[in-house]
């Protein structure tokens, strides 16, 4: 059950991902799109496929109303040496959308999400949040951004009130606001428990609890979150779900995971990613289609092994 | 501004959250008593200055700032802090300045610790307190030297055995260069680097503010040294952060 209207969001996001494979690959057809080798499109399927374009964009427009995109990203390319880590991955996240980003271990989830926070320089390609260039308009983007990464690194020494209020600082907050929005950080991640601690004293689940915290903070438009829910309890899990789903309205969030019910439970949207690129840009149910079994483990098995 | 003090605070905190600023001091404090009151004779002298006490903190400096500065960069890569502090909203010189005023504040916090000499020197005699106090400009100026190579070296590795090692080694090349073994060698083979060893002979500049002498020029150099191995390391910094 996907909160969100399928033939309207559907369709324009196939189309984007159609434009991202320079244009050339087919829009409708997912796994198509892995391999830059296909043969050359026949004159006539390719008129075709410029109508459904041209369609698609029109509805795409209808659905863009009151839908503002956040997160932009364009051909972004990460090459370390000889070896692609990422490789020309563009997409576009709109307010109200929570994008889950999946993908085997090594397929570029992190490297792209670390590009998208700024924090990695790519090789080629451009990030855009909130319309803030993440290179050319670093401190602008990272204002409005809520990031989480890869296994939630703090300072283990500080106690967990410590550095959320070092981190409010940094975003400017002062006095009673600053208190004001540790609180409530604190209060929406459930760790009022164990704010006087030093976070190397706490378990997994309470450290990724804290950098969730220091991501909510400023309570961001645009969310990057980098496995947010590994290490959880099942608890947990549902309650960080929750409260993702409570955000949704008002943010663009990017989610990586490797639990694929994590898709259903949260996401109005997916990206599998296989060996850096782009294999499949749609919403939860119409992964599930992809395979006649309906599964999302077979449909994952069979997105990231054709692009391996 | 507001963010390199923040993030300064921060990191000096972090000295005093954990062992590391406790070992530091004592450990200092003890060598520099027993170099100052054993080896540098500094009752036998008969003498009211520091200059026992001054000699030897070059050296005492050269072991044990790059201890300090061996963690800033390489820890919160191995970490992976670096990622959380360089995705909040401030710039790399930010961040870079702030750890690096921080480690310095802790270096003026040791040396300010070693003020019963300067009773004791008072209470034997009437010392030079002007030439005292530009002793300890002195002191804190070669300290900043020292850190900053220290930080340029602990942002190219995140190994911190490498990072202390590399740093002892470059900041002894600039020590040992106001000293005869080395410009005697430099003049008699290549007089062109004994004259660039000279302009870089940290000790010997240093040496001037132990005798009460600032000169404009001293602190300049001091701050070009610490201004281009900061701006190193922000270069450093950025190009390895991710790696």
């Amino acid at each position: 059950m996907s909160p969100f209207p399928l033939d309207r969001g559907s369709l324009w996001r196939l189309v984007a991902l159609g434009k991202c494979r320079s244009g050339g690959a087919h829009p409708l057809t997912m796994t198509q799109t892995t391999s830059p080798n296909q043969p050359a499109l026949a004159p006539a399927q390719e008129s075709a496929i410029s109508a459904a374009h041209r369609h698609a964009r029109e509805k795409r427009d209808v659905s863009d109303e009151g839908q503002t995109v956040l997160i932009e990203i364009e051909g972004l390319t990460k090459r370390f040496g000889a070896f692609t880590a990422v490789d020309d991955v563009s997409f576009t996240v709109a307010r109200g959308e929570v994008l889950g980003f999946l993908g085997p271990n090594g397929a570029g989830k992190s490297t792209t999400m670390r590009m998208l926070a700024g924090f990695m320089i790519p090789t080629a390609g451009t990030a855009r949040i909130q319309g803030h260039d993440v290179q050319t308009d670093g401190v602008a983007a990272r204002r409005v951004l809520g990031f989480l990464p890869e296994g939630a690194p703090t300072y283990g020494e500080m106690s967990v009130t410590g550095f959320l209020r070092f981190c409010a600082r940094i975003r400017g907050y002062r006095g009673a606001e600053l208190a004001s929005r540790v609180m409530h950080a604190l209060a929406l991640t459930r760790l009022e428990s164990v704010r006087l601690q030093p976070v190397e004293t706490l378990s997994k689940g309470f450290k990724r609890r804290v950098g969730l915290a220091q991501a909510l903070l400023h309570d961001p438009p645009v969310l990057v979150l980098d496995e947010p829910t590994d290490g959880l309890d099942p608890n947990q899990k549902h309650e960080v779900r929750e409260l993702i789903k409570q955000m949704r309205p008002q943010k663009a969030i990017v989610i990586s995971t490797h639990i694929l019910e994590e898709v259903d439970a949260v996401c109005t949207r997916a990206i599998v990613i296989a060996a850096g690129r782009i294999v499949a840009d749609a919403t939860p149910a119409e992964l599930h289609d992809m395979n006649p079994s309906g599964k999302l483990d077979d449909v994952f098995r069979q997105l990231t092994l054709e692009a391996a | 501004m507001r963010n390199i003090s923040i993030v300064a605070g921060r990191e000096l905190a972090a000295y005093f959250a954990t062992p590391v600023a406790t070992v530091f001091i004592v450990i200092f404090l003890i060598l520099q008593g027993t170099l100052t009151f054993n080896l540098g004779n500094f009752f036998d002298r008969g003498q009211a200055d520091l200059n026992p006490f001054f000699n030897y903190l070059p050296w005492v400096f050269l072991l044990l700032v790059p201890a300090i500065t061996m963690r800033l960069w390489a820890e919160e890569r191995r970490l992976g802090t670096i990622e959380m502090l360089l995705t909040l909203p401030i710039t790399q010189g930010q961040a870079v300045l702030g750890k690096f005023l921080a480690a310095w504040a802790f270096c003026a916090i040791a040396l300010a610790l070693t003020f019963p000499i300067i009773l004791t020197v008072r209470f034997l005699g009437a010392p030079d307190m002007g030439a005292i106090a530009s002793g300890y400009l002195g002191a804190l100026l070669i300290a900043g030297a020292y850190l900053s190579v220290g930080s340029a070296m602990s942002a190219l590795t995140r190994n911190q055995v490498i990072a202390f090692v590399l740093g002892v080694a470059v900041c002894f090349m600039f020590a040992a260069a106001s000293y005869p073994l080395v410009t005697d060698f430099l003049s008699r083979n290549t007089p062109v680097m004994a004259e660039v060893a000279r302009r870089f002979a940290i000790v010997d500049r240093y040496q001037a503010f132990t005798r009460g002498i600032i000169s404009l020029r001293d602190l300049v150099f001091f701050t070009t040294f610490i201004g281009f191995w900061l701006f190193l390391t922000t270069v450093l910094v950025d190009q390895r952060k991710a790696d």
